[in-house]
């Protein structure tokens, strides 16, 4: 039995603002994979909750004639894995998705909720911030667009202010178009787990020449919040797909992440795998876009 | 019947949700309560306010450790001991004051409903006095101030030991001496249903319905926590979703019990979070080892010796029988003329160890298998050829426990089934010399385990038969399904001596100490084995009654007659049917005697089981993590009474073995003794997908001491994997490991400190 003191259930978002407004106190929750967890736990004992569920215009993914791709922030994971649009154009976020708890938590939890939770660990976020996503904001008035870069303001924190909505989560065409991506996570089992450390590459690469163009290298669990590698992506661009590439995003992607030291796993631990992962999923996107011929 | 793959008798119910647990007999009205635990890790409660929580809307009653009843009690499932000096630990109370490890158990909360109780439980003010927290055994056998129980001054709960031979001597004489040390962890039985009772008070008797091992035992220790005459007090125990030994202990019982009594007999429920049950139910101990050996030229062992060391936690529960029973271990098996062997169990300020699965063998044969692993590298020798040399063919007995004794021993058989499964010599060949940081290994363990708890401790068992008006019969027991899949075995057993189908015997499933036949329960692999003895005893006397009645209504057959699947024949022509039989039995109006047979039966025996795991690994060194290619378990557990139920209990075993070898560990804070991952996330029970293919054998060899050729098979599955598979890393990498789990971080660590990384 969890300690919920009101339900409200909103059919649009237009209605979930409204309700938001009227109970500043209440809860935002779709499919409650954390929010639950969280009043089991006691954290939010007694809170009341403003189900957005049921609000059809935040599901479902859509490639616009723009080419941007809105994936509604009430998409479940699994939808997401199995979607036309993200399979042919942004696999590695399907595949990212695919890794999070097991079938049944997929089925239920939204990309939306695991951005707005504000967990350095979620799934999800480590591959849009190598996409560059932008997030949809709603406020019931004109809303805003944040990239995800600046969302993050701390542990658990995300800019999020009182009656405003996350949406959609935007990848703008520019950001994926020619570009491959691989998400790793490191978890100590699996499945039903989260992860140790995880890390997203994405990368453009041109095939013929074997020269890196371009690569975005976030990780997970590696810092406070979410983090971009962008002085190891500096380092690398422009240089040759090859073994040298390789060691040099073990070596600098080591120098750059600052992972903390925990009973879950010690810094010197997460460096040793940082390193690793970062390199075989850079090694990965060579091979996806056919420009590793080591 | 015996000997087939028959369907498990209450397969249909549970698949679609019929069988009913504790959860789904929970009555109309039932009150639930909440367990206040403390917030510190050692330490006394200065003072307690629960007026607040008393005043909230809802609350029925709060009481504490200043309301029940001063005595201590004992826990542990054992069968009670007459003889005063073998009698169980008692030291603990239903609530307490003296705070002994993090989440000891203060007070409790009965209210109309959960949200009410999780509420009155945040409003209750306690104050401590703290003393100095001590997680470590080896340290806290030096004694603390205040000691963590007043009788035992340097928290050592026991120590025992033994000597064969001369160890000195023999060390001495050898050419080749090896120490190590050894450490396993922490680890909980994750049963899939927390354990949960409710009780209620019906004609001044209490009654407990419980998700429990061990029905007549609670009943028990239930009135000796309450101090009432143990016939006030009825256990029932409806289907249950596992124990693994966790419930072979009396764990909130007697709290729910005393409880009921505080709010005039109102049902009241307990249903103890999965938090909880890592933290405030039982767990594995763990034990430190240091182990010394001598072989000479040979590799023949001349002389062994073990120190334990183990961590009992905060009360004494099973105690220092987890420990004994390892150094029992260590002098089985292996030829060795001298042999010492020394354990301690100490009282620390952590979660109580207790039974769980295998009863400290797991522990003992990790340390002793990767020792044997770990010998043969001192010698350069074959580890397989040199367990071989040192293992002993056929019969052998304990050297103080009389009677157990291998009376049959399947372990050559085991190991060349398991050899030849792995391609052990061409593996072993093939993977000597790696480079690389992806490396393979195949490594293996064997083990033995003895079937049941006598001489140490009493088997009793008891049965009984009703026939029923169609000729069908029920079978009533006091001894416990569990998941493990006893009921359909006891059933198979009984159609066996009975020569009935197996669809004719409809077991109860459902124990009422009430009603059901005294038996100790379901651990220690013995239900097959003292139960089933019961059951067979129990069956032919049925037999012969069905027989005897039969000859009343045939005044004039004197041909020998027999029973046989719903008929009585006169050497070997029918005569008339069972049902006939039973009808007449029932409404005969000149000598109806409805039939029953009852049976309760002292077992004095005890034989060996044996067996072994291969395994076969790949160790991804840069992410220290190691995948499981190949894994099989042969076991010698006599004659199986169920091929495929015995397949799925060594599966399961060998889930929990993997668990145990590879991610699951409970780990506490330093400073509190608080469990930091007392979760399902946060403690790595193997989920499907961390399973690989797993394989089962077995060598079927008829042991005159089981009732059907059977032996132990229960709880051995768990006991080999961890050892096979750390010596398969061994092989992998070179890198010898000696504690378990092998988490990823131990791997990297051990791997940067070889050189490796």
């Amino acid at each position: 039995m969890y300690d919920i003191e009101n339900y409200y259930n909103a059919s649009t978002i237009a209605e979930a603002v409204e309700l938001l407004k009227e109970h500043p106190d209440a809860r935002i929750i779709s499919g409650g994979s954390d929010v639950l967890i969280k009043i089991r736990e006691g954290k939010f004992a007694g809170t009341s909750l403003v189900s957005i569920r049921d609000i059809k215009e935040i599901k479902g993914v859509e490639r616009m004639e723009s080419g941007d791709i809105y994936i509604g922030a009430g998409t479940v994971f699994s939808h997401i894995t199995k979607d036309p649009v993200i399979r042919k154009w942004i696999p590695v976020l399907g595949e990212a998705v695919d890794q999070v708890g097991g079938p049944q938590v997929r089925n239920i939890g939204t990309i939306g909720g695991n951005i707005c939770n504000g967990a350095v660990s979620a799934d999800s976020v480590p591959t849009l911030f190598s996409l560059n996503a932008l997030l949809r904001l709603s406020d019931g008035k004109g809303g805003r667009t944040v990239p995800i870069s600046r969302f993050y303001l701390g542990p658990g924190k995300v800019d999020l202010g009182p009656g405003e909505i996350l949406t959609h989560v935007v990848i703008p065409e520019r950001e994926y178009t020619g570009y491959h991506g691989h998400y790793i996570k490191y978890s100590m089992r699996n499945a039903m787990d989260i992860a140790t450390l995880s890390c997203s590459v994405v990368s453009r690469i041109d095939a013929e020449k074997g020269i890196l163009e371009d690569i975005r290298i976030t990780f997970g669990v590696a810092a406070p919040v979410p983090y971009r590698c962008i002085k190891t992506e500096t380092a690398l661009k422009g240089m040759t797909v090859g073994e040298e590439l390789y060691d040099a995003i073990e070596k600098l992607v080591r120098e750059e992440i600052n992972p903390r030291d925990s009973w879950r796993a010690s810094r010197e631990f997460r460096l040793q795998i940082g390193g690793e992962i970062a390199r075989r999923a850079l090694i990965r996107t060579a091979e996806l876009a056919g420009g590793d011929r080591s | 019947m015996v000997g087939k793959s028959v369907p498990r008798v209450d397969a249909y119910d549970k698949v679609t949700g019929r069988a009913k647990f504790t959860d789904d007999l929970i009555l109309d009205k039932c009150l639930v309560a909440k367990i206040y635990h403390a917030k510190i890790g050692n330490g006394i409660v200065r003072s307690i306010d629960t007026s607040e929580a008393e005043a909230l809307e809802g609350v029925v009653k709060v009481v504490t450790f200043k309301d029940v009843p001063d005595h201590c009690y004992p826990t542990p499932g054992h069968p009670w001991s007459v003889e005063l000096a073998h009698q169980d630990i008692a030291d603990r109370n239903i609530l307490t004051g003296r705070v002994r490890y993090y989440g000891d158990d203060i007070a409790a909360v009965v209210a109309e409903d959960e949200v009410t109780a999780s509420r009155a439980l945040k409003l209750i003010k306690v104050e401590y006095e703290e003393y100095p927290v001590e997680i470590h055994p080896r340290k806290s056998m030096y004694g603390s101030r205040p000691p963590i129980h007043l009788d035992k001054k340097d928290n050592v709960l026991a120590r025992s030991n033994y000597f064969i031979g001369n160890v000195e001597e023999g060390l001495k004489q050898s050419e080749t001496v090896v120490k190590r040390s050894y450490k396993t962890p922490i680890v909980q039985h994750c049963h899939i249903e927390n354990p949960i009772s409710y009780a209620y008070m019906e004609k001044g008797r209490i009654v407990i319905v419980t998700s429990t091992q061990i029905p007549h035992i609670v009943r028990r220790v239930v009135g000796q926590a309450l101090g009432i005459p143990w016939g006030k007090v009825r256990v029932i125990k409806p289907y249950i979703g596992g124990g693994f030994g966790n419930k072979q202990d009396v764990l909130y019982e007697p709290l729910n019990a005393f409880l009921t009594t505080q709010v005039g007999g109102r049902p009241v429920k307990l249903d103890v979070s999965r938090e909880e049950t890592f933290c405030n139910t039982r767990t594995r101990h763990s034990i430190e080892y240091d182990l010394a050996a001598g072989v000479d030229k040979e590799g023949h062992l001349l002389a062994k010796d073990m120190m334990a060391y183990s961590n009992q936690g905060a009360y004494a529960s099973h105690g220092h029988a987890i420990a004994a029973n390892g150094l029992t271990a260590w002098r089985l098996q292996y030829a060795c003329p001298n042999i010492r062997g020394e354990a301690y169990t100490i009282y620390t300020n952590t979660p109580v160890g207790g039974a769980m699965r295998a009863y400290g063998i797991p522990q003992a044969s990790f340390a002793i298998e990767c020792f044997m692993d770990d010998i043969a590298g001192e010698i350069h020798m074959d580890p397989l050829e040199f367990r071989r040399r040192n293992l002993i063919r056929g019969y052998y007995e304990d050297a103080y426990l009389k009677p157990i004794a291998a009376n049959t021993n399947g372990i050559f058989e085991c190991l060349k089934k398991g050899a030849d499964y792995i391609h052990w010599e061409e593996k072993r060949r093939e993977y000597s010399d790696q480079t690389g940081y992806v490396r393979r290994g195949v490594g293996m363990s064997l083990f033995c385990y003895k079937t049941g708890v006598w001489p140490i401790s009493l088997e009793i068992a008891g049965a009984r038969l009703v026939l029923n008006q169609d000729g069908s019969m029920q079978l009533q027991l006091g001894a416990t399904e569990i998941g493990q899949g006893a009921d359909t075995v006891f059933s198979q057993m009984a159609a066996e001596t009975l020569h009935m189908d197996v669809e004719d015997i409809h077991i109860q499933s459902f124990q009422d100490t009430d009603v059901t036949p005294f038996d100790t329960g379901a651990y220690a692999s013995r239900q097959s084995f003292v139960t089933g003895t019961a059951v067979r005893q129990c069956a032919e006397l049925m037999y012969q009654k069905i027989l005897d009645y039969a000859k009343t209504l045939l005044p004039n057959e004197t041909r020998q007659l027999s029973l046989d699947h719903g008929y009585i024949y006169a050497q070997g022509e029918p005569v008339i049917s069972l049902e006939e039989v039973a009808q007449e039995s029932y409404y005969s109006l000149t000598n109806s005697s409805a039939i029953t047979a009852e049976i309760s039966t002292q077992v004095k025996k005890n034989t060996i089981a044996t067996g072994c795991c291969f395994a076969e690994v790949e160790v991804d060194i840069k992410l220290g993590k190691i995948k499981i290619l190949n894994i099989i378990n042969v076991h010698d557990s006599g004659k199986l009474i169920n091929p495929q139920l015995a397949e799925m209990q060594v599966h399961g075993g060998m889930s929990m073995g993997m668990g145990y070898g590879l991610s699951e560990q409970l780990l506490l804070d330093e400073k509190t003794g608080r469990p930091l991952n007392g979760t399902l996330l946060d403690y790595k029970l193997m989920t499907a997908l961390d399973t690989p293919d797993l394989k089962a054998d077995f060598v079927e060899l008829d042991d005159p001491m089981g009732p059907y050729g059977n032996k132990a098979l229960g709880e051995p599955p768990a006991i080999p994997c961890a050892p096979a598979i750390r010596n398969a890393v061994l092989h992998a990498t070179g890198v010898a490991f000696h504690e378990i789990p092998l988490t990823p971080q131990r791997l990297i660590e051990g791997f940067v400190k070889a050189g490796l990384l």
